[in-house]
């Protein structure tokens, strides 16, 4: 028996929203989602004030398969219930067909176009009419359940790591993924660019040889990367906080797996298959541009997480860091209290308690999987009641994925 | 003072709190034990357990993390100045303390 089987939360239930492909989100939220830079003003200002509305959107002109298969992925994620598309008018991408998709989803959408509707003050005002009517058909359509971890799908990101983040931050969410599998639901850890240097462990925890042959691909894949791109994941900030190298970083990084089998591995917009615990391979593929550029920063993996249908993403930061997300909560852990104490308005947990000795690692996983619960049964995260909403949607190729069901099977 | 060694066999250890010169608790096992510090080794920086020789590895968590390019003897901080990554040539063009890339042209 393990702890969170002792525990009250092991059996934690609450209210969720049922979606048409049978996920479930914590929240009900609409989506606007412009399809170029230049419509961007336009959708923020028509979700300003508006607090069950996020936006976010792809700045590029000429489209790219693997940002529209991201922004679908967001548009039907499971948090979300009602979807506005807003285009300028000449670029490529198609708002349309975005709410096209998101309607056959079971959403109540709509789009427009900028250019068609006169300009910014119109395309306001056509914007916060379509909030409206998208708000009323959404929540007269809301069909509400009852959800519990087996219904969860968990993300895992790390940045502005220091020598505490391998030692409690990742460990406890670890142990929290850990339980969370154990009772049914889902957990997905990224980052393969971080576990440069532990290609044996990382295959050693595959679920089957043939998901070891995957995972070795992908490791090799993401070496190659950041020989090509010339940059490891590690920044100026990890060696300011005591990390000497990728491959110590990586160590820490890859304790917030947990300890259970890897079940496979997902491309990013690609609904996690089954239960347990996935690896989410975000690194671009090679192709006739090379890599493209190193993924970028935290909020794009969080935007990957998020795209798997991730409904809550934790976040660990050592040193601390002031992003959230739109679509699903970020909660932020540090396993350093120094800086938990000093940035408190933004760190959910303090998971320096571990090393305090004041709690174990299971009891500092089992008050981390409470504050799961209460997020997921609608208590704001500290960066989602702050406002925090950031957002990266890039160009990048990454080989269109098998859509077709089973093919993890 | 304390220190946290993940593995057995580590050769460093994790400053839980700012470190000066004087005796450290080694957390990580059911015996607590002591070593000697005689460098300043900020939090969540590394510490030498034992001395470790030009082109020794750098074991923590139980696998290797980096080589030694000099000779760190016990008690002293371990970091970009005495070591490098196996796989990042990067990392040896970086500013000891702010880990800022000294390779980068700004003008």
């Amino acid at each position: 028996m393990d702890e969170a089987t002792k525990s009250a939360v092991g059996e934690a239930v609450w209210r969720g929203f049922l979606r048409q492909d049978g996920r479930k989100g914590i929240r009900n939220l609409i989506l606007v989602i412009y399809t170029v830079e230049c419509a961007s003003f336009v959708a923020h200002q028509v979700g300003a004030g508006e607090d069950d509305v996020h936006v976010i959107g792809f700045p590029g002109c000429y489209d790219n398969a693997y940002a529209i298969r991201l922004m679908l992925a967001l548009a039907t994620h499971p948090n979300v219930g009602a979807c506005l598309a807003i285009g300028l008018g000449c670029e490529y991408t198609q708002p349309a067909k975005l709410a096209e998709v998101a309607a056959g989803s079971g959403r109540p959408s709509d789009w427009f176009y900028i250019q068609e509707n006169g300009g910014t003050r119109s395309g306001i005002e056509r914007g916060k009419a379509a909030l409206q009517a998208l708000r009323a058909r959404r929540d007269a359509e809301a069909v509400e359940v009852e959800m519990g971890w087996k219904d969860l799908v968990l993300g895992a990101e790390c940045g502005g790591s220091d020598g505490t983040s391998g030692l409690a931050g990742n460990p406890v969410v670890g142990r929290l993924y850990d339980f969370v599998i154990e009772r049914g639901g889902s957990a997905v850890f990224e980052e393969v660019v971080e576990m440069i240097g532990l290609r044996d462990i990382l295959l050693s925890r595959a679920a089957s040889p043939a998901v070891a042959a995957e995972l070795d691909a992908t490791y090799q894949k993401a070496e190659n990367y950041c020989k090509a791109v010339r940059q490891y994941s590690v920044s100026p900030g990890n060696f300011a906080g005591g990390l000497t190298t990728i491959e110590e970083k990586s160590m820490g990084a890859f304790a917030k797996s947990g300890s259970h089998a890897i079940q496979g591995l997902i491309r990013v917009a690609e609904k996690v298959p089954s239960p347990g615990l996935w690896l989410l391979d975000s690194v671009p593929d090679n192709h006739f541009m090379q890599f493209g550029y190193t993924n970028p920063n935290d909020t794009e993996g969080i935007m990957d997480l998020i795209s798997v249908g991730a409904q809550i993403v934790l976040f660990v930061t050592g040193r601390g860091s002031v992003i959230g997300s739109p679509v699903s909560p970020l909660i932020k852990v540090t396993g350093n209290s120094r800086t938990y104490e000093r940035m408190k308005d933004d760190m959910d947990f303090d998971a320096g308690v571990i090393l305090d000795g004041q709690k174990s690692l299971d009891e500092a996983a089992l008050d981390l999987m409470a504050m799961v619960r209460d997020v997921a049964s609608g208590t704001p995260s500290k960066p989602e009641a702050l406002g925090h909403r950031e957002y990266f949607l890039m160009y990048k190729h990454q080989e269109t994925p098998e859509l077709a069901a089973g093919c993890h099977a | 003072m304390r220190c946290f060694q993940v593995n057995a066999e580590d050769n460093v250890a994790t400053a839980l709190e700012d470190l000066e010169p004087g005796a450290v608790d080694v957390m990580g096992s059911k015996t607590v034990r002591q070593v000697e510090a005689f460098e300043r080794v900020e939090l969540g920086h590394k510490l030498s357990l034992r001395g470790i020789g030009a082109g020794d590895l750098l074991i923590k968590y139980g696998v290797p993390i980096g080589v030694a390019v000099v000779d760190i003897p016990a008690g002293h901080w371990v970091h970009l100045h005495n070591c490098r990554s196996q796989v990042d040539e990067r990392s040896s063009h970086l500013d000891g303390k702010t880990g800022a890339a000294l390779d980068t042209v700004y003008g």
